[in-house]
């Protein structure tokens, strides 16, 4: 007997959304044995970890802060990825865009009003936008790899930012802390009566649907389609990779800038040190988990959402480390890209042939 | 059980066939390639083997030379059953075979290309002996210590020839081995063939070209749909009847009116030049010729010298620096690229078709977007207009009978034939003022080729330039009025196919890339 894969006639269209499903579930599993290994309750944590979020209402305004980031970069490297274009440098971008932000509340200090606010987000798209442009430059003009680029950025965004909030931008108030000053409650984002939930919520919700349209009825969803797919046919089609690859990294850079701006002025109201908080990583393995697909986003990053506040419960009631969330999400990765082959090939079992007779 | 060979071409029906097949039947899924096929190979004799593409050619020889194995049916060597397990064991029997995709290193010499492919480990020094020695028995020409990358496509082929001839072989498998040969490559090749056959060496010649078979083979096995439809003495059939049986209906002939006059010069190609692609690419070099409204112009030429390039470079694909180069309707469209040459009205049509004609794992429909959405209005506000993609693609099915589930089948799944008639329909109903077509009836059935060859002459006589890029010569001249033959890069004159002589143009196509000169070879040979 042997195992064969044999190609599918078509992609499966059951498998693509099985897959994913199956993959958050074959985590829970895993983590629920290995948990119950190293003696601790197991079942308590896959709880805590993947429903508790979900079954206490208090715990929703969390999740829907934790996933409005996530969503939002997501749906900006799925463009890239399906353009076969691995921008991993969210995360740099995200910090870059919501210091060009702070960059523009600084300027303006405590005077002028909502507009402040407005004028931030713009500078932070922008400046998100122009980090995610210097792996395109690199990428179109030198052929250098974009993978290897956009995570060296991220760290320059990293010393950047220390630079910024240790020296010119620091709080001549702060006592001597690095981080800018608060945000005047003017120029922060509105939020929810009554909750912590402000309005990048909202567009993290709308923003789905849009690049649902760009990307399945416009042409340049079209383009990028047929450049991740088929980059030959794609030149013979009149369609330039190049062009292709620089929109691919700005978009993806200005929806992570877009992120960083909305936590800045949403959540946090300032920079410190402890600003950048791996939502650029972690909204890769939302992006593959919903399938590079917006409203796949929008769902996969609010399950990822749930793990980050479900580890902050698990960290109290069964005392294990925050970390833990990063495992399962790792996790959620592999077996996600793992999976991915069942979409186009099947698994077939051939029994064994008897010899031929002599 | 299938016809059997008729007794009275059997010289002595006491000695056994060196193969007989009886019974063969191989399985894939979904599939039934090889149906109860039988049929039996004499000592030196040249046996065809006959069929369309699919018809199972492919198969029944991978079975022989013991890449698969058969599901059911018998294969006698010499008389005895036998069971061919795997391409080493059928060397060992006597059974060599030359493939048409050859599988040699570009980087090392013939020597080394031979020595690789040797079973036993025999001595650099025994070897070159015993390849000159092989190489004057057959008079095939070739240096040993060339390297690769320097030969010509039939020169190539020799190496492959030498290496299966090296083993003394009593069966020679030979697919398709004239697809990529000039017409005087293809004599010399025949004169080897028959002088093996002479000395009691079978051969089992795979082919669709029938005036090669009448001319060379004592029999011919036609197959169709994996069934054997008859076996047959190819000297006493005509082309026409063989072709009938392979394709199973009759051959319909390229109708078109006669006395036709061109119009005006619809494309213009005017000291076209673009440097090579990479070390084993071809540049093209000063380019020039027109080609008139309702003309067909025919580009003959071996695969390799330069087709590929010529086709981008007229796309647009690769733009040229001399907007003047490339002239549409009297638009210089020379460093145009692909998108504005399509709205001056220019298509082409690409050799390769899964993955540079069209996006494999898109839909017709979404196949359909991509060449004709500015031409058919496609595209609206920057968005996309799926129903008028998916109206344009069932068009396109219905009228070159596609077989396809419809516009939403992927263009993977349809077959090379399918999927080249869909692409051919969907440039010619954009009703081109000027369409370029690589290689438009590659590895497509003889039913969907006659389909395409009329759709062409069809668009031709409604006003349009047609140049078709071609290595098959039958094609060119059935197909063309005008032929030109590109080598190297170089494109000769062009000549009106009613006054063409083929040793001519076979000798165009030879070009530089033809024979290495006597002088040259002893001047190597001196140097070792």
């Amino acid at each position: 007997m042997r195992i064969k894969l044999e190609k599918r006639r078509e992609p499966s269209m059951v498998m693509l959304v099985a897959t994913p499903v199956a993959s958050v579930i074959l985590t829970m599993l895993i983590g629920l044995v290995v948990f119950d290994l190293i003696g601790i309750n197991g079942f308590k944590a896959v709880v805590d970890i993947f429903l508790s979020p979900i079954l206490v209402s208090y715990k929703w305004g969390d999740v829907a802060l934790k996933a409005a980031p996530l969503i939002i970069i997501a749906l900006g490297l799925s463009v890239g990825n399906r353009a076969q274009v691995w921008n991993i440098g969210a995360e740099g971008q995200y910090v870059i865009g919501a210091l060009c932000a702070a960059g523009v509340g600084v300027a303006f200090g405590a005077t002028g009003g909502f507009f402040v606010v407005l004028l931030m987000v713009i500078a932070g798209i922008i400046g998100g936008g122009l980090w995610g442009a210097i792996p395109a430059l690199l990428r179109t003009r030198f052929n250098v790899n974009e993978i290897l680029s956009s995570l060296m950025l991220t760290y320059v965004a990293l010393q950047v930012l220390s630079y910024l909030v240790g020296g010119p931008w620091k709080d001549p108030n702060g006592r001597n802390f690095p981080a800018t000053a608060p945000l005047a409650p003017s120029q922060t984002l509105p939020v929810w009566p009554g909750s912590t939930v402000h309005l990048g919520v909202l567009v993290a919700l709308i923003l789905p649907f849009v690049f649902w349209v760009i990307m399945s009825r416009s042409e340049f969803g079209y383009q990028v389609r047929v450049v991740g797919s088929s980059p030959v046919a794609a030149r013979h089609g009149g369609f330039d990779a190049k062009r292709t690859i620089w929109a691919s990294l700005i978009i993806s850079g200005a929806m992570a800038g877009l992120a960083g701006t909305l936590e800045f002025t949403g959540v946090l109201h300032k920079i410190d040190l402890g600003f950048p908080s791996g939502y650029g990583f972690t909204a890769i393995i939302v992006a593959f988990l919903g399938r590079l697909n917006p409203i796949g986003c929008l769902i996969a990053g609010t399950v990822l959402a749930v793990t980050y506040v479900g580890g902050q419960m698990a960290q109290t009631s069964v005392h294990i480390p925050n970390s833990t969330a990063g495992i399962f999400q790792a996790m959620m990765l592999f077996f996600i890209l793992a999976s991915d082959i069942l979409v186009r090939y099947r698994i077939r079992v051939i029994p064994s042939v008897k010899a031929v007779a002599q | 059980m299938p016809a059997m060979l008729n007794g009275a071409l059997m010289p002595d029906p006491s000695l056994p066939a060196r193969l007989e097949l009886t019974g063969i039947t191989k399985r894939f899924p979904g599939v039934l390639a090889n149906d109860h096929v039988g049929f039996s190979v004499r000592p030196g004799e040249i046996h065809a083997l006959l069929g369309e593409n699919g018809a199972g050619k492919s198969t029944l020889v991978k079975m022989i030379y013991g890449i698969m194995q058969p599901d059911e049916g018998e294969i006698r060597w010499n008389g005895q059953r036998i069971t061919v397990a795997n391409p080493k064991a059928a060397r060992k029997l006597g059974i060599g075979m030359v493939f048409q995709h050859f599988s040699l290193f570009e980087a090392m010499t013939v020597l080394e290309n031979i020595a690789l492919g040797m079973d036993a480990n025999i001595p650099a020094r025994e070897l070159e002996s015993r390849i000159v020695a092989v190489m004057g028995q057959y008079g095939l020409k070739l240096e040993p210590h060339r390297i690769v990358s320097t030969l010509s496509v039939g020169e190539r082929q020799r190496i492959e020839i030498v290496r299966a001839l090296l083993l003394n072989p009593k069966l020679l498998i030979m697919d398709e081995p004239t697809s990529v040969l000039t017409p005087q490559e293809v004599e010399q090749l025949f004169v080897v063939l028959r002088k093996l056959a002479s000395e009691g060496c079978s051969i089992l010649y795979i082919s669709h070209k029938l005036h090669e078979i009448k001319a060379l083979c004592d029999t011919a096995t036609i197959l169709r749909g994996g069934k054997l439809v008859d076996t047959c003495d190819p000297k006493v059939e005509t082309s026409r009847s063989m072709a009938e049986k392979m394709i199973g209906g009759s051959l319909k002939d390229i109708q078109r009116a006669e006395g036709r006059a061109f119009g005006a010069e619809k494309l213009r190609v005017k000291n076209l030049s673009l440097r090579a692609d990479g070390p084993f690419g071809t540049a093209l070099k000063n380019i020039t010729f027109n080609v008139r409204a309702g003309e067909i112009f025919g580009i003959a030429g071996v695969a390799g010298n330069g087709q590929n390039a010529l086709l981008l470079a007229l796309s647009g694909e690769e733009p040229n620096i001399d907007p003047a180069a490339v002239t549409v309707n009297a638009v210089e469209v020379g460093c145009m690229e692909v998108r504005a040459r399509r709205q001056q009205g220019f298509a082409s049509v690409p050799e390769e078709r899964n993955g540079h004609a069209a996006v494999p794992v898109f839909s017709l429909s979404d196949n359909a977007i991509l060449t004709a959405r500015d031409r058919l209005g496609m595209v609206r506000a920057g968005l996309i207009d799926a129903r008028a993609a998916r109206t344009y693609a069932g068009e396109v099915i219905e009228a070159f009978s596609v077989k396809a589930t419809g516009p939403g089948a992927m263009a993977e799944s349809l077959s090379g034939g399918n999927l080249q008639k869909y692409i051919m329909g969907r440039e010619i109903l954009q009703k081109p003022q000027v369409l370029v077509v690589s290689q438009p009836t590659w590895g497509v059935d003889a039913g969907a080729a006659a389909s395409i060859h009329q759709a062409l002459v069809d668009l031709a006589a409604t006003g349009s330039a047609i140049v078709v890029i071609s290595q098959d010569l039958d094609e060119l001249l059935s197909l063309c009025d005008t032929l030109a033959v590109i080598n190297g890069g170089r494109l000769s004159m062009p000549t009106k196919v009613s006054e063409a002589k083929i040793d001519e143009i076979g000798l165009l196509m030879g070009g530089i890339h033809g024979e290495t000169s006597p002088s040259e070879i002893e001047k190597v040979a001196h140097a070792h």
